[in-house]
């Protein structure tokens, strides 16, 4: 059998497979992280407060792209899509129908589910660089679409809507950055574990089969098609849960906010903090978040191009990004230990 | 009747830009199977040597070949020194530095050019074509161009040793290199020609978008939507591609109520959308089968 048909039987996948216990941290290592999530915003000032809360929201929606890129072996380029209509179905709730914050999200998640299980639907046809493609177009075109006159009574058009940002709830002492901080860990946490459980159940597993071999899976009897789909929208869910968060925390929400760079900068999160790696995403968050200001503060006009380099950097240096440094650390942690 | 004329008009000369971009996107798609996001800032790039040489002095033909022969090595030195390195990494990772470059591109002809908007001259002229009040010399100057450069890559990849070795490359690697085809250097070659394609759209645009850093962003993504709709593996489809994006993209504006120009992108991307779900090879492109 020539080297060709070999290839086409066993086509590399376009994700690398990542075994399943890899995809999450020790119950010690999270509970310490946890545990210095939870007294940091004590020491810090409310804006640094502010951009924790900004990573956290950032790395749910990382979180969400990584479980449908690499739990399932798909791409997208237009969560800032889904992203959008999360934030924007939040704040026209709690400004236009006066519904409490918190009942908003749940509602933002369904929507968005809804948007990409539908967009799926289609893009079920495509694989690899055509799906990035057909998303990217629509990443491109949301922003217009919320512009659009017809909507403007609700969207605000150009202007976008400003959202009242809601007090601690029963009188407690703290400031509303810090409230909104712990309401976020809380839903970061809620959704972080639900996504490990998910990844672990049956639709985890039909996920991560077919990323690894299509033709395997459906062989084994997964229903491709729907499981494809259904990763579209879960995904699609949680960003928009995410952007209900960033609606509710930056307390305002207007369609420029919602371009395709910001697709691109969860893509890039996701590649930052490691394909599969769910932890990963977080850092990826904070690499996306702060990795911008640091190339600013290097060189005002060639910002973008320090970042570009630092991109490169990991790319060519930690091609598994930060699961890569993670598990480096781990093995000298490990040996360490051995000898004493 | 004279509306429709004009706007079809119009259409084909705004199509004739993004056929060029669509053209440079398939010459990197054959060879590498990956579409080039930093493809229109490459050309912007390009575009703005070429200016550059053009406030040295040079005249403006001279400085046109001198930009394609700079473009032709930067696209090379890029593929050497960045891509080749990334060649047997995973598509995401690829896509990651299509992104880097764009950044990386966009932010230094900031600093060297800053972000104030320039005059580009046009070689044709921009009085009425052959007296007729549709499309001015200059648009048809771009639509010949765009012609002339169909039918050289026709005749280079068809009747060329080389051409033939490249497209020998692009099919079957393994093959090719077999029969001592040096499939890494027309992966290169590959770099150098897109890469002076798109310098040769962006010195046809400039002129009519004008000159700036961020000139070539919504021109990409009609240029993407054209090399879709003809096909992403061939260059002839890519041209038709463009010519009918710009078509539609005017004729949809003008016709369909409510869409007029805020709406026109979006249009452009539900044509892509829309090609991708009914016949995901393009008009023109060979349907990949895959080996079971």
């Amino acid at each position: 059998m020539s080297a060709a048909a070999e290839d086409a039987v066993t086509e590399a996948p376009a994700v690398e497979a990542v075994p399943k216990r890899a995809m999450t941290l020790g119950t010690g290592t999270s509970l310490v992280i946890l545990a210095a999530l939870l007294v940091t915003p004590i020491f810090v000032k409310n804006f640094v407060v502010f951009q924790m809360t900004m990573v956290m929201i950032y790395g749910i929606a990382v979180l969400a792209l990584n479980i449908l890129t690499g739990g399932s072996g798909q791409f997208s380029l237009g969560q800032s899509a889904f992203y959008a209509l999360g934030a924007y179905t939040s704040a026209v709730l709690m400004e236009v129908a006066n519904v409490n914050y918190a009942l908003t999200l749940p509602i933002a998640g369904l929507v968005a589910f809804g948007a990409g299980y539908l967009f799926g639907k289609p893009a079920l046809r495509l694989s690899g660089i055509y799906l990035a493609l057909a998303t990217f177009a629509l990443a491109v075109a949301m922003p217009q679409l919320l512009k659009l006159h017809f909507l403007e009574h609700w969207t605000g058009g150009v202007q976008g809507l400003t959202v009242m940002k809601p007090d601690a709830p029963f009188g407690l002492p703290i400031g509303q950055d810090k409230w909104l901080y712990y309401f976020t860990l809380a839903i970061s946490l809620a959704i972080y574990i639900g996504s490990i459980n998910l990844l672990r159940s049956r639709s985890g597993r039909a996920f991560m089969s077919i990323r690894d071999n299509e033709i395997a899976a459906s062989a084994m009897g997964v229903d491709v098609a729907q499981y494809k789909t259904l990763a579209f929208g879960v995904s699609a869910g949680i960003t928009g849960i995410a952007g209900g968060l960033s609606a509710i925390v930056v307390a305002f929400v207007a369609p420029d906010s919602y371009t395709i760079n910001l697709a691109i900068a969860l893509f890039l999160g996701m590649v930052v903090g490691g394909v599969g790696w769910l932890p990963g995403s977080f850092v990826g968050a904070a690499f996306i978040i702060f990795v911008p200001n640091i190339a600013e503060s290097i060189s005002k006009g060639l910002s973008g191009a320090v970042f570009g380099v630092l991109l490169f950097l990991v790319i060519f240096l930690v091609p598994h990004g930060a699961r890569q440094v993670a598990m480096v650390a781990q093995h000298l942690l490990g040996k360490l230990t051995k000898k004493n | 009747m004279e509306l429709f004329t004009n706007q079809v008009l119009a259409g084909v000369a705004t199509g004739a830009i993004y056929a060029c971009m669509a053209l440079a996107v398939v010459m990197i798609y054959q060879a590498i199977d990956h579409l080039n996001f930093a493809q229109g800032e490459m050309a912007m790039f390009s575009t703005f040597i070429s200016w550059q040489l053009m406030q040295w002095g040079i005249p403006y033909w001279w400085a046109f070949l001198l930009t394609l022969a700079i473009s032709f090595a930067g696209g090379i030195l890029i593929e050497r020194l960045l891509f080749k390195p990334l060649a047997k990494a995973p598509v995401l990772t690829n896509v990651a530095g299509f992104i880097a470059l764009f950044a990386i591109v966009n932010s230094v002809a900031g600093l060297i050019w800053d972000f104030t908007i320039k005059q580009y001259p046009t070689p044709f002229g921009s009085s009425p074509f052959l007296g007729s009040q549709l499309i001015s010399t200059h648009q048809a100057g771009m639509i010949g161009v765009t012609l002339l450069m169909l039918v050289g890559l026709y005749l280079f990849f068809q009747f060329t040793r080389i051409g033939l070795a490249m497209r020998a490359a692009a099919a079957l690697p393994e093959s090719a290199r077999l029969v001592g085809v040096n499939t890494s250097w027309m992966i290169a070659l590959g770099w150098g020609m897109a890469s002076a394609i798109g310098a040769v759209a962006g010195i046809l645009i400039a002129p009519v978008v004008f000159l700036e850093p961020n000139m070539m962003g919504g021109v990409l993504v009609y240029g993407f939507a054209a090399a879709v709709l003809g096909g992403l593996s061939s260059p002839l489809g890519a041209v038709i591609g463009g010519f009918l994006v710009g078509v539609f993209e005017n004729l949809a504006g003008t016709y369909i109520p409510g869409v007029g120009n805020e709406l026109k992108l979006p249009i452009a991307l539900a044509l892509i959308i829309t090609v991708l779900v009914f016949k995901p090879a393009g008009l023109f492109g060979r349907a990949i089968v895959k080996r079971v």
